[in-house]
């Protein structure tokens, strides 16, 4: 027999339990966010400090060299150097992942499988791994320190995945609407276009989102393959704020708010895209 | 003027064959059905015909043109498929109108004809829907109107009714009749339902295995069927076939039973053929429960082993030469199993085939 106050018990213990999955999960980017407002003294107190005694914005002020005790970091190189390689990055990987997607969804050709099965492979090798390779290659190419440089090597590092995923999408649409659209006068091509792509753009959208924010924030190879204001992106950049015995905590944190938020307004913006279960229907019900 | 011409039509996947050289002429708006069972090709045909596949062998004629090479879209014709493919992001307005659109036709044209569409077919009414919104038989209403609204010279459906239920299914095939003598065009219409190909077809196409078994009218092919497959897959309930031999100008079924020859097969078979002997189950019927009597008959007395009462007519079950055959009993009175009952045999409606070819007497 299960009692009404049994019932309310576990329920409460559930809520309890998310609640403190929540927190584990949340504090620490709270803890990011809380020390960008805070003198870097108020980082190392104990006790902790929990709310800033006095917010402020003089951190981001530091960053951007307006306050007269800190070399300012050239955050606008950095951040254009991040946006510029992430973006160029990401449209690059949804090219070419719409094209694979395309071709493993749709189109039987020899080795299918093992090409297939390469690439998802090629993802369990972790990135360090191949970061030295990778340094030896691009010097000799004298790709290092450069943004293209960069945007090869995270193109490889987002294609299997993106032709993974759009390939998922694009096999949930049936063939007949795009033989439908052919017999209706389309080219194959403007079949592609204005049925099947606009069918699978929700996937397509979430491949652009994990491409990009993999790009974005991506530091371990980036922080091999650069050296200068010509390529360092923003993550590399955090580094900027270790000496060789202090680190700069509050500065580090307001960089980080300063990484973040741009990723969590792309996010936002192709969210309304990302409603996973396509409202199909245009085949039997 | 479309007249669709296969001739010697070949698809081959790799090296796997799947139909065999088929001819096939279909005249200007006449309503051809491919019929046969699961894999025989029917589909396969027809997207060749589409130029949904290429064609291995053959040649493929639209209006005396061949069409081997050309894509979908420059053959002028429309295909409602089995799942409606309706495109999901556009409302049923823009369902209609995208073939049209796609040509670059004039707004004002697109919105008249897909209103003509919309009022042939009874969809004014859901024009601003989408095909989620849809119910099945409205799905099915709206590809056909996405077929009718270009004008095509020929329609193509690939078993546009397997996806509803059975009742809706016969208003559908019916509305499917009407909508071709309305808009009077060249059909070529797949399905395995051979009450569907019976009820809709001007001529009927059997398939099997990738091969044209016969092609008729539908009276034709129910009455004069050229080979035992065709026997057996048209109609409903299924002909009887009972294996026999003809000895002394009598059909000696194996339980030592026998008919006479019908006479007009009379000069069509050996002494000591082996054959198979084919009757419907609306020429075998009780003394007295037949619909028309006289004719050339004879008499058998057989069990009824169980009997199906339909109304206005009762399906008796009995056992010739070891083997299940049923009779039809019109006006039916209750019977019960194990009744012994003298039932006469439409001998001019009983058909012979060889049992080695399986092909029937009369057409040699
Ligand atoms: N892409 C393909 N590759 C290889 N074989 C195929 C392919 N498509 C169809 N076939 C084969 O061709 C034969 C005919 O298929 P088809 O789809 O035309 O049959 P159908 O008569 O339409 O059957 P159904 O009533 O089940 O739709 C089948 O044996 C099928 O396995
Ligand atoms: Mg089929």
């Amino acid at each position: 027999m299960r009692t009404p106050f049994r019932k309310t018990a576990g329920k409460v213990a559930l809520w309890i339990l998310t609640f403190v999955l929540m927190v584990i999960m949340c504090v620490p980017g709270l803890w990011v966010v809380l020390t960008a407002f805070r003198p870097n003294a108020e980082v190392l107190a104990k006790p902790p400090v929990w709310i800033p005694e006095d917010p402020g914005l003089t951190n981001f002020a530091k960053i951007f060299g307006f306050a007269a005790d800190q070399v300012a970091i050239p955050v606008p190189s950095y951040f254009a150097n991040s946006l510029i390689i992430a973006l160029t990055s990401t449209a690059i990987a949804l090219l070419i992942g719409m094209s694979g997607g395309y071709a493993f969804a749709r189109y039987r050709f020899r080795f299918k499988n093992g090409i297939f099965l390469g690439l998802m492979l090629s993802r369990t090798v972790p990135g360090i791994a191949l970061s030295l390779p990778v340094f030896i290659i691009w010097s000799k190419l004298g790709l290092i320190d450069t943004k293209p440089g960069l945007i090869i090597v995270y193109v490889a590092l987002n294609v299997p995945f993106t032709i993974w995923l759009i390939d998922g999408f694009f096999r949930q649409i049936p063939k007949e609407m795009s033989e439908a659209a052919q017999v209706d006068g389309c080219t194959r091509w403007q079949a592609f276009w204005k049925i099947e792509f606009p069918l699978a753009k929700s996937g397509i959208a979430s491949a652009g989102i994990f491409a990009f924010l993999t790009s974005w924030n991506e530091y371990a190879l980036a922080s091999n393959l650069t050296r200068s204001t010509d390529s360092k992106t923003l993550p590399v950049g955090l580094m900027d704020f270790t000496a060789q015995f202090t680190i700069d905590w509050a500065g580090m944190s307001a960089m980080a708010v300063i990484i973040i938020i741009p990723a969590l307004i792309l996010t936002f913006l192709v969210q309304k895209h990302l409603i996973a279960g396509l409202t199909f229907g245009g085949v039997k019900g | 003027m479309a007249e669709i011409t296969l001739d010697k039509v070949v698809k081959r996947y790799g090296k796997l064959e799947v139909v065999h050289g088929i001819d096939l002429k279909i005249a200007h708006n006449e309503f051809v059905v491919l019929v046969g069972p699961s894999g025989c090709g029917k589909s396969t045909t027809l997207r060749m015909i589409a130029g949904l596949e290429d064609i291995s062998d053959g040649a493929i004629r639209i209006g005396g043109d061949v069409v081997n090479d050309l894509p979908p879209r420059k053959r002028n014709i429309s295909m409602v498929f089995q799942n409606y493919a309706l495109y999901p992001h556009m409302s049923v307005r823009e369902n209609l109108g995208f073939g049209l659109k796609i040509a670059k036709q004039d707004p004002k044209m697109i919105e008249e004809r897909v209103a003509e569409a919309a009022e042939t077919l009874g969809l004014d009414a859901l024009l601003d829907r989408t095909p989620a919104e849809l119910s099945g038989g409205q799905r099915q209403r709206v590809a056909m109107g996405r077929a009718i609204v270009r004008h095509p010279e020929a329609f193509l459906f690939d078993e546009p009714l397997s996806n509803l239920d059975a009742k809706l299914r016969v208003q559908m095939r019916t509305e499917i009749k009407k909508l071709h003598q309305k808009v009077k065009t060249t059909v070529v219409y797949v399905t395995h339902d051979q009450v569907e190909a019976m009820t809709l077809a001007d001529r009927i196409v059997i398939m099997r295995d990738g091969n044209i078994e016969q092609v008729g009218t539908p009276m034709e092919v129910f009455d004069h069927p050229l080979n035992t497959f065709v026997a057996s897959f048209i109609g409903s309930p299924p002909m009887n076939l009972l294996p026999a031999t003809v000895r002394g100008g009598a059909v000696h079924f194996t339980d030592g039973k026998s008919l006479p020859v019908p006479s007009r097969l009379a000069g069509k078979v050996r002494d000591g053929q082996e054959v198979t002997f084919g009757l419907r189950p609306d020429d075998l019927t009780p003394q007295g429960h037949g619909i028309a009597e006289g004719g050339e008959r004879a008499q058998m007395e057989l069990e009824v082993i169980l009997s199906e009462p339909l109304g206005t007519e009762t399906i008796l079950y009995t056992t010739i030469a070891g083997q299940e055959a049923q009779g039809k009993m019109y006006g039916p009175r209750p019977v019960s199993p194990g009744e012994r009952l003298v039932f006469d045999v439409a001998l001019e409606k009983a058909h012979l085939f060889d049992a080695a070819t399986g092909r029937s007497v009369a057409a040699d």
